[in-house]
């Protein structure tokens, strides 16, 4: 198009790249539009022109499947899960408590006193002896302003959250006595009203210095009881008679129990479902159950080695986190019935309460040996900013491990563990006595009449009644 | 007075009460009481009836005043009475009732234990909540299939926000602003939180988001079908031919006679109408001589005629013309649905004829026909050409060439069947019989036809000639020419890019018809290769009520039996299949592993072989595999070899949620990454299932939500993140075969 000898600039820069033709004297130059590919400022990104023609890129699926490997690999060379140990505790830590409104801040109770913690700077913030004895439950208001805990010495007291000035002294705002321990309390989600539990389940109005409503149904003593965060006026607790007992804050009587074959130590709600609900139990496993149906779980949640003693819902809904006398912690998909991790460590002993942050990325465990540990929920996580390229990377790379998850290989990598020896060791027994039990009721089942003896599902052996 | 003695009376009771909860056991006390009685009692005067003084513990204490005294004393029903005494009014009604009840001898039931009741009322407040907590089902459903969860859940709308939300409270101040606020205020804009003008915000309402989406999309359908129509129209205006004018205003006529009927029967008034415009075009033909043959060109043509076929034929058309034109209006109208009604008697003939015939014969046709809808679409365009060449024969008789609808009276069908039938027997073209204003051209035709029945690919076209007459029939033969025969025939009137196709097919065989059609044909004509299928099984045969005698079937069987074998003269497919098989049961068998070294314990060197015994001595006979799984099915070769190498990566189970391995693979088989797919894609792909945002507390769900939810539910879904994938199929499908390899 161009005549010869007239060479624009356009040309000249693209000169150097393009072969020219020169045929009888006249010079042919394949020319382009460089609007294609230069870019307008030099901080934009280069241009690069693709061609989405398949057969220019053959091998799709074995390409991605080593991406999918390599990224499966790295994941979990990258998975450091553990973050930080906050020490300062003299005694064992029995509780903790979220701030319901600021992320940094987390409170911990121990079998002498408790503690108020700064989590973004690892320290302690505000020490405070609330109780005599064991504070054996906490919780914040849910406008984050003041806090309630409740002790072995059979009281209920109100704190500030705010440290008291210079010179001030460290004084309950509200001090409430009680017949007999408190074991656990709960708030409400939007209203003055709190929870607590220990022979009786009692609901307070934080104005009055006795229970508005007290819930007792044939039990001495319960160790749990919470509030559901969606339904705000349900209730659950967990009772030494090995039952869960719901009710309902406006009615009069409870609403129904069910009694397992194992004590429950602790429950949970979905804070995203309103009727299900996960209880950790003495018998190593964890029930999820829906509340309308209570004759049976409908998942079971099997592989700890030890009894559970504390459970909590990542703010989603869609994971818990628990905590096990075996010394480990294990998050199970709500729906599924075998966890998805475990951490444990050398020196962390039975873990006694765990919490999942609400901003879904950390948990905090809390043990025996006075110590208190923060976790990230997803151990290969790069925590921090991400810049948008990192991003796509990241999420590229999950869908792939995703889409490759049932080759043995990927599958292989991605759900390796390291256990201590003697979990190990434990579960594999378990296994072994597991499988015995089955190949007994088997063999018992083939040598009886038939229909005799009915198939009882997992589910089901659990649950030893409902009650009205 | 009264009042007074109340007065006192209360304060004495407040007195005992209190003195009672102080401390009760005191003599004093029940000195105190004595004294209080007994003012209780002077003050009362007839008023109030004396207690009776209980000194000792009874077993029943009524508040009615009524006790009986000490143990074993009963309460008779006379005392209760008794103080009825003084109000006579209610008295009888009482004594009634009380009689009915001394009568009845049933007692009351005794009230439920608290226990009971205890455990209804928890049943019922279970029932209660459980209901109350299941509105929560479909949130909770929604958000377990929800492509992506972005937590917190109710998150404010990011981007820039209205100016009136970020500054609420601001005022004016300035006097510029107080100007332009008053500005607005008189010309009625909006000043506050709505942003809009009230009939803004109206149409806003009128119409949502995804509303005027659909709407678009249907305006934008409609505005394609129209161009699409419009180009139909000027494509069919250029046109040339005057044929194709004459047959599309027949056509046209046709189809507004139908609509007249129809007409009459909806809306009789408008029918009249038409009726007198028709009428009045019959006057005016009436009155003129513009088809009469009376014109300069008529008589040109009417010189002619003596000599020239077609000129003749132009003129009787003409006067055909008139005659319709002058016909009174009822009877075309009849003509009509006779007409009607034999094409859709005609129509099942030829479904059932053609096909069958088709099948029987040659399976690479019929699976073309079958399964191409493009044939069948030139199929429907064909009429207009073919029926010229073959149907022909008729228009001696009627000026008719190409509509073979018109052409049909039942007698005429019969001869002109006769003629087909003798025409079979014979298996020659004979001319003659055809009827007696049979010309040339025919005979050209039909000399053609049994060029190519020599040729020995057509012996389809005796009946497709035949049947020719009658228009069912016609399409059916027309279908077989063009597959089978050459085109010789057809191509003479046909547009371009008809004739391109079949000239392919001129060539006569199958190769080069399988070059042509599509992709998926292709396949269908490999899984047809098979020899069984193909040599072996008999066809399915449809019932055909005008079916051609017994003998020509099997004729025309065997004739197709050397036409495959003249197709495939070349590839054996049975005896390479069996050759193919052989070389893998071959391989698979156990080979003899000979560990010989010659040299040792003997000569060694160029031309010596190790002795006979050694050889034997080192020959390890291996262990022969089991059976092979194809050994007793012959047409099947199964691959035994597991490549171990690849097996290591390979999925050996299928996966729980997916129910076949098609689906799993095809799941695997379409790339995910940046190189095969858009930017776009990739991130719709991509997006993780949970999404939250860095230092931001996610509360619970709430009921709020709950409410939107339902709301949302009632308006209509929320929208998915992967609508448009269509790309991504498509790949998949052009993959499938590259792939299998890996997947297996």
């Amino acid at each position: 198009q161009h005549p010869v000898g007239e060479v624009t600039r356009k040309h000249m820069a693209v000169r150097n790249i393009l072969p020219c033709y020169i045929f009888g004297g006249r010079i042919k130059v394949l020319s382009r539009n460089p609007d294609d590919y230069v870019r307008e400022t030099k901080l934009d990104i280069q241009r690069v022109p693709r061609n989405y023609d398949p057969s220019l890129h053959p091998f799709e699926v074995p390409r991605e499947y080593t991406r999918a490997l390599n990224a499966t690999k790295l994941e979990r060379v990258f998975a450091k899960p553990f973050l930080a140990s906050l020490d300062g505790h003299r005694d064992g830590v029995n509780c903790m408590a979220k701030h319901p409104k600021s992320l940094s801040t987390m409170l911990s109770g121990s079998c002498d006193g408790e503690v108020v913690w700064n989590l973004t700077k690892r320290e302690c913030v505000r020490t405070l002896q609330a109780h005599e004895g064991f504070v054996r439950g906490m919780v914040v208001r849910f406008c984050g302003t003041s806090f309630f805990t409740v002790g072995d010495d059979k009281t209920i007291k109100q704190w500030k959250m705010e440290t008291p000035s210079y010179g001030e002294e460290e004084e309950p705002l509200n001090t409430i006595l009680g017949k007999s321990v408190f074991t656990s309390i709960d708030h409400h989600q939007k209203e003055g009203v709190f929870v607590t539990c220990g022979q009786q389940v009692d609901i307070w109005d934080e104005q009055r210095s006795s229970p508005i409503r007290s819930f007792s149904w044939g039990v001495d003593s319960f160790s749990c009881v919470r509030f559901n965060p969606v339904e705000t006026e349900l209730l659950a607790s967990c009772a030494s008679d090995r039952s869960i007992v719901l009710y309902d804050m406006r009615e009069a009587t409870p609403l129904k129990k069910v009694i397992m074959n194992m004590r429950s130590n602790t429950l949970c709600w979905n804070p995203m479902e309103a009727y299900n609900f996960t209880c950790s139990n003495e018998d190593y496993n964890l029930y999820t159950y829906d509340m309308r149906y209570l004759d049976k779980p409908f998942t079971v949640h099997m592989d700890h080695v030890s009894a559970v003693l504390d459970v909590d819902y990542s703010p989603t809904g869609k994971e818990f986190v628990s905590a096990s006398f075996d010394k480990t912690i294990r998050i199970f998909p709500k729906d599924s019935g075998h966890s998805r991790e475990v951490y444990h460590t050398k020196r962390m002993q039975h873990v006694i309460s765990i919490k999942w942050s609400s901003d879904n990325k950390y948990i905090l465990s809390a043990s025996d040996e006075m110590n208190i540990r923060l976790w990230k929920a997803n151990a290969a996580e790069k925590l921090g900013l991400l810049a948008p390229r990192e991003k796509a990377a990241v999420n590229y790379s999950q869908k792939l491990k995703e889409k490759f998850q049932h080759h043995p290989q990927i599958r292989r990598i991605s759900r390796h563990r390291h256990l201590p020896k003697s979990i190990y060791g434990q579960s594999k027994e378990l296994r072994v006595m597991k499988e015995a039990r089955r190949r007994k009721e088997r063999n018992v089942r083939k040598h009886s009449k038939p229909g005799s003896m009915p198939v009882v599902t997992e589910k089901e052996k659990h649950v030893v009644t409902v009650v009205n | 007075m009264d009042d007074e003695d109340d007065e006192e009376l209360q304060r004495a009771l407040a007195d005992d009460i209190i003195s009672a909860s102080e401390d009760e056991g005191g003599s004093d006390d029940e000195r105190k009481h004595c004294k209080l009685l007994e003012a209780i009692s002077s003050l009362g005067g007839k008023k109030r009836k004396k207690l009776t003084e209980r000194s000792e513990a009874s077993i029943q204490v009524s508040e009615f005043t009524v006790n009986a005294e000490g143990e074993g004393d009963k309460i008779h029903l006379s005392d209760l009475i008794g103080t009825l005494d003084k109000t006579p009014s209610a008295l009888i009604k009482t004594k009634k009732q009380l009689k009915n009840l001394q009568h009845n001898q049933s007692t009351l039931e005794t009230p439920l234990t608290r226990k009971e009741t205890e455990k209804i009322q928890r049943e019922v407040a279970f029932e209660k909540t459980s209901k109350e907590v299941s509105r929560w089902q479909s949130v909770v459903l929604q958000n377990q299939k929800a492509e992506q969860l972005v937590f917190p859940l109710n998150q404010e709308p990011s981007g820039p926000k209205r100016i009136e939300q970020v500054v609420a409270g601001w005022k004016a101040q300035t006097p510029l602003e107080q100007e332009i606020f008053s500005l607005l205020r008189m010309n009625k804009q909006p000043l506050h939180d709505p942003v809009l003008t009230p009939t803004e915000e109206a149409s806003l309402r009128a119409m949502s988001l995804e509303e005027a989406k659909i709407r678009r999309a249907e305006l934008q359908k409609t505005r394609v079908l129209q161009s699409y129509y419009e180009a139909k129209a000027k494509r069919g205006k250029r046109i040339k031919s005057k044929k194709y004018h004459r047959i599309q205003k027949k056509v046209m006529r046709k189809e507004y006679l139908k609509q007249f009927d129809e007409m009459v029967k909806t809306d009789p008034a408008a029918a009249l109408e038409e009726l007198k415009k028709m009428e009045l075009s019959r006057m005016k033909e009436r009155m003129s001589l513009k088809h009469q043959n009376s014109g300069k060109w008529a008589k040109s043509k009417a010189i002619m005629a003596k000599y020239d076929d077609g000129a003749r034929k132009a003129m009787q058309k003409q006067l055909e013309v008139n005659k319709d034109l002058t016909q009174k209006l009822v009877i075309p109208a009849d003509e009509d649905e006779e007409d009607e009604e034999e094409s859709a008697e005609t129509l099942p003939d030829f479904v059932n004829d053609v096909e069958p015939i088709l099948d029987q014969v040659n399976p690479w046709m019929r699976g073309k026909l079958s399964t191409e809808p493009m044939m069948e679409e030139s199929n429907r365009l064909h009429p207009p050409v073919w029926p010229r060449e073959v149907g022909k024969p008729g228009e001696g008789r009627d000026d008719q060439e190409e509509d073979e609808e018109q052409m049909e009276e039942t007698e005429e069908e019969s001869l002109l069947r006769g003629f087909e039938e003798r025409r079979k027997l014979r298996q020659t073209e004979d001319v003659k019989v055809a009827p007696m204003t049979m010309e040339e051209n025919d005979g050209k035709v039909i000399d053609i036809v049994c060029h190519n029945v020599a040729s020995g690919l057509c012996r389809l076209a005796g009946p497709g000639l035949g049947q020719g007459e009658s228009p069912a029939l016609l399409e059916e033969g027309l279908v077989r020419v063009r597959t089978l025969e050459d085109v010789e025939l057809l191509s003479q009137d046909i547009s371009a890019s008809d004739t391109a196709l079949l000239t392919t097919r001129d060539l006569g065989t199958e190769e080069t018809d399988t070059q042509s059609a599509t992709q998926q044909a292709d396949k269908k004509r490999k899984k047809m290769i098979d020899p069984n299928e193909v040599l072996t099984k008999e066809a399915k045969v449809i019932e055909m009520p005008l079916a051609p005698t017994a003998v020509e079937d099997v004729e025309d069987k065997e004739e197709q039996r050397v036409i495959i074998k003249e197709a495939f003269a070349g590839d054996d497919v049975i005896s390479d299949f069996l050759k193919d098989k052989r070389k893998q049961e071959e391989a698979g068998r156990p080979k003899v592993i000979d560990l010989t070294l010659p040299g040792w314990g003997e000569w060694g060197g160029l031309g010596l072989q190790p002795s006979r015994s050694k050889r034997k001595r080192f020959r390890v006979k291996v262990a022969p595999p089991p059976p092979r799984q194809d050994q007793k099915l012959p047409n099947i070769i199964i691959a035994e070899k597991r490549d171990s190498s690849i097996a290591a990566h390979q999925v050996c189970q299928l996966p729980f949620p997916f129910e076949n391995p098609i689906q799993f693979e095809r799941t695997i088989r379409s790339p995910v990454g940046r190189t095969w797919n858009t930017q776009n894609t990739v991130q719709k792909i991509t997006a993780p299932k949970v999404v939250t945002q860095l230092g931001a507390i996610i509360e619970p769900i709430a009921r709020e939500d709950l409410i939107k939810d339902i709301r949302q539910a009632v308006t209509g879904p929320s929208i998915n993140l992967e609508s448009d994938q269509g790309p991504q199929k498509k790949r998949r499908s052009q993959q499938k075969k590259k792939l299998e390899l890996l997947m297996v």
